[in-house]
């Protein structure tokens, strides 16, 4: 298990998903990636995406403008 | 968990709508949903292998979308092929037009499509038209 920094940051939606799935890809399940997006509608969609598709869902918070999605790969 | 099938049609060859297709046949497919897109109109030739010519711009949000980062739409069709599956078709009639072959058609597009397969493949789709 490790956690994997995503770094979105500068893109606009979907831009930051896209890179998180790339990631996923490449992450062993029960890995945890975090997700840095400066782009207020991916914070908002990336999970939704991962409730949809069925992975968990760990948090979301905001620091200066950045926020930070972080996602547990489930299978 | 897989949605309904979905058809994205492309005949406008605008940044907008080009953006707006790829965004949307993107996420759907790496949602689990079976995207299939047409590329047709002045969709297609800004898939021909080296096409360098800027799509132009509807309005403002195109003039916004090229001063900030955001991704290329070609770029989103192919994430949507890699990572979620997704099939793009290029229209027959629209080739024939520019007088190209599928070699001179970026590489990810499938083979040349015309109305009777699209209309076969929208029969259990929705369908979406940019």
């Amino acid at each position: 298990m490790e956690r994997k920094i995503v770094d979105g940051k500068g893109s606009f939606c979907p831009g930051p998903l896209m890179e998180l799935i790339a990631a996923l890809k490449h992450s062993q399940i029960g890995d945890e990636l975090e997700v840095l997006s400066t782009d207020r509608g991916s914070a908002n969609d990336i999970p939704e995406w991962v409730r949809r598709v069925g992975h968990d869902y760990v948090s979301t918070t905001e620091n200066e403008g950045v926020w930070h999605i972080v996602v547990r790969k489930t299978k | 968990m897989a949605g309904r099938k979905i058809c994205v049609v492309v005949i406008s060859g605008t940044l907008e709508r080009l953006q707006a297709a790829a965004m949307l046949a993107s996420v759907a497919a790496v949602s689990g949903q079976e995207v299939m897109v047409f590329l047709s109109m002045n969709a297609l030739p800004h898939f021909i292998k080296g096409a360098t010519a800027e799509a132009p711009h509807e309005g403002p949000m195109g003039d916004l979308m090229k001063a900030r980062n955001v991704p290329e739409f070609k770029t989103l069709f192919e994430q949507a092929i890699e990572l979620g599956g997704a099939r793009l078709y290029p229209c027959s009639m629209a080739m024939d037009v520019l007088d190209i072959g599928s070699g001179q058609l970026e590489d990810y597009l499938g083979e040349a499509t015309g109305l009777t397969r699209l209309l076969t493949e929208v029969q259990d789709g929705q369908v979406w038209t940019f």
